[in-house]
């Protein structure tokens, strides 16, 4: 007998695989918000620290970038357990995803001191701003304006990426589909219906993101 | 018969409209200049006659032959009898001079690769680029890449050539080497039709001068009418801004 | 802790299990390295075809758009399932490496088509005109002035893609594909401790992953410079 197509027992199920999506965002936001704030200490550690910071930092960064945000979840969820760290499945996904997204943010970060025109710093200075003025009104736009693109290539990156917390169980857009697969046996369906919601997802997002960073930072970016 | 006739052509950039009504022909042997302010739409004229842009209306003749812009085997015939060469010379950076100037007769006409480079060989010879038959155009000078350029436009044996602001591209001290060569081809009877800013170079050579204004030919004549009897007033402004007496 | 460690490690590091994790580090490689070689191919037509002209292909057009832009949003994890079930259903009976292989050809294509097609952009839009100008036709232009020009753009990216995608090949562990992510926790479960197990795991990916990385910024740095034309 042949597999026929059927949607019937997915349509009613659609508002369980939505409240998933929204669990998706959620993680991402919250591991790019802490992946922001190791990032800007990773960056300065970086850009100012001495040999002894700095190294561990660029060890940490280039472990991180170079190993799969699975497997590092994997010695998060399974390994610390023997050292006496238990945690949920929620949370060694949001640590492991932080840490990860901590590195890449580093490197973004980094990028972004170093894109800092020294001749902008001393026009603003000439024209008599302070140190803080500087930073505000010339320092800050012109690094929002080069990182805005990548930080948001970023993010899409990280919701896509939080499809793999089903592999512990926990219940965001694919660990729900997972979910109703095991229930209706309708894999086909239900797993291209989770790829329209995560394309959906993803468009919306870059969109809001271009239209936001066009407006807020005067930054250029592609939705196509 | 006229070698090139147009008749009321029109061209646009989307609803932009670039040429307007533009007629006038040219007999084999000719050399046309076409002179203007900038934006006046000349380049564009070029672009369209080698259908590099389509024409929203009117109509161009060859030797009689009415040219469909839409037909995609008219444009190829097209393009065997009109040769164009650009003002930013636009020769291919991954060749060296002389696979520049054979390529197209080896690839489109099909000629033998060895008949495709003697003959190379004798034109780049008469630019004065003999010598420099394997560099690559990154080596060479803006006024030897655009010597190869009319080399090469010259290889597919044109009957018309047509020439976009050849020199303006270039430093001073390369213009003239250029300008020697296009009077080469004017004193061999080339059917030519260029656009410049070279008003001194404009006068002596051509047979015919069209002065464009807004996309519309507003004033021909010979060189001697058009620079020292204008009549009509925007030809006459331009023209006393650009010679001085 | 750290004793449990040692204690494990000799029976860890017997002479069969590190051919184990060497024989997964290896499908681990070819997963990644061929679908994207294919991926690369099929790319560089779908490149070429969305860059072309008129109405009568405008259709194919669509239908690449449509590939590329979707393709790119959805998470590897989503696709292995996607083309893991579709076999199922289509009754092919393959190997799920091959199932994996598809999977990662899919998505390699869809962003190695960009790659492409941002290289082909990068070539002047004035030898495009010269090309047309005299006659060469759309893919004579490709082939002899565009392409030997562009690849030296597309190659670093698309070659970045692939180490990248090195750690996305993780995800095929989740359909029984033995790569290494699946060794490791073939090895925790035969009872082994999991920092020692994933711990290995994590530093053969970085011996994998990092001097290609290298290799990479070395090849775009000697490429680069030939962009400055």
């Amino acid at each position: 007998m042949a597999y026929s197509i059927d949607f019937s027992d997915i349509w009613p199920r659609l508002p369980y695989l939505l409240g998933g999506a929204w669990l998706s965002l959620q993680i991402a936001f919250l591991a790019f918000c802490g992946g922001m704030v190791i990032g800007l200490f990773g960056a300065m550690a970086q850009a100012f620290g001495g040999p002894w910071v700095r190294r561990p930092v660029d060890a940490y960064v280039s472990l991180f970038t170079n190993t799969p945000q699975l497997v590092q979840i994997y010695f998060i969820f399974f390994a610390l357990p023997d050292w006496g760290v238990l945690l949920s499945p929620y949370h060694a996904v949001l640590i492991g995803m932080t840490l990860n997204a901590g590195a890449y943010l580093t490197q973004i970060q980094r990028a972004g001191f170093a894109s800092v025109h020294r001749p902008e710093i001393e026009a603003a200075e000439t024209l008599g701003f302070s140190k803080l003025q500087s930073v505000r009104y010339v320092i800050l736009p012109h690094i929002m304006r080069t990182l805005f693109p990548p930080l948001s290539n970023l993010y899409i990156l990280m919701t896509l990426g939080t499809s793999m917390a089903a592999v512990f169980g926990v219940e965001e857009l694919t660990g729900r589909a997972f979910n109703v697969n095991s229930e209706t046996f309708r894999s086909i369906e239900v797993f291209s219906l989770t790829a329209v919601v995560y394309i959906l997802i993803t468009f919306v997002a870059t969109f809001l993101l271009a239209g936001a960073g066009r407006k807020l930072f005067r930054a250029r970016m592609n939705v196509f | 018969m006229p070698q090139l006739e147009l008749v009321d052509l029109r061209a646009s950039y989307g609803d932009v409209p670039v040429l307007d009504r533009i007629s006038f022909s040219v007999e084999k042997g000719e050399i046309i200049s076409l002179i203007g302010p900038s934006g006046s739409g000349k380049s564009t004229l070029l672009r369209v006659l080698v259908g590099l842009l389509p024409p929203s209306g009117g109509t161009v003749r060859v030797d009689g032959e009415a040219i469909d812009y839409r037909n995609k085997v008219d444009v190829r015939k097209l393009r065997s009898r009109l040769a164009i060469v650009f003002q930013q010379y636009n020769l291919f950076q991954n060749m060296d001079v002389l696979r520049n100037v054979t390529i197209a007769p080896v690839k489109i006409k099909g000629q033998p690769q060895a008949d495709a480079e003697a003959y190379a060989k004798q034109l780049l010879d008469r630019v004065g680029l003999g010598h420099k038959l394997h560099a690559f155009p990154d080596e060479l000078s803006g006024g030897q890449q655009q010597r190869v350029a009319i080399a090469r436009a010259l290889a597919l044996r044109p009957e018309i050539v047509l020439l976009d602001e050849v020199t303006s591209a270039l430093d001073p001290e390369l213009v003239n080497e250029v300008l020697d060569v296009v009077r080469l081809l004017a004193a061999d009877g080339m059917t030519m039709f260029f656009v410049s800013h070279e008003m001194a170079f404009v006068r002596e050579v051509s047979s015919k001068v069209l002065f464009m204004a807004d996309g519309h030919v507003t004033e021909s004549g010979t060189p001697a009418q058009i620079f020292d009897s204008p009549q009509q007033p925007r030809t006459r402004e331009f023209v006393s801004k650009i010679l001085r007496h | 802790m750290l004793q449990q460690l040692f204690d494990a490690a000799p029976r860890f590091f017997s002479y069969y299990n590190i051919l184990f994790l060497l024989q997964a580090l290896v499908a681990t490689f070819l997963l990644s390295l061929v679908g994207c070689v294919l991926g690369f191919l099929l790319g560089f037509v779908l490149a070429v075809t969305r860059r072309t002209t008129g109405w009568r292909m405008a259709p194919l057009r669509a239908l690449v758009v449509t590939y590329t832009e979707a393709f790119r949003r959805i998470p590897f994890l989503v696709t292995l399932m996607l083309v893991f079930f579709a076999f199922q259903a289509a009754r092919l009976d393959t190997s799920v490496f091959v199932v994996a292989l598809c999977s990662v050809c899919l998505i390699a294509t869809a962003f190695i088509a960009e790659i492409v097609r941002s290289g082909l952009d990068s070539v002047h839009r004035n030898q495009w005109d010269a090309a047309t100008a005299m006659n060469l036709s759309y893919l004579q232009t490709l082939r002899y002035v565009v392409v030997p020009q562009a690849w030296k753009v597309m190659l670093p990216p698309a070659f970045s893609f692939f180490v990248l995608f090195i750690k996305d090949t993780a995800l095929a562990s989740q359909i029984g594909v033995i790569e290494l992510t699946f060794a490791g926790k073939v090895m925790a479960n035969k009872g082994f401790p999991a920092a020692l197990t994933f711990g290995t795991v994590l530093v053969l990916y970085f011996a994998l992953s990092w001097p290609l990385a290298r290799f990479g910024r070395w090849m775009e740095a000697r490429l680069a410079p030939a962009r400055a034309r």
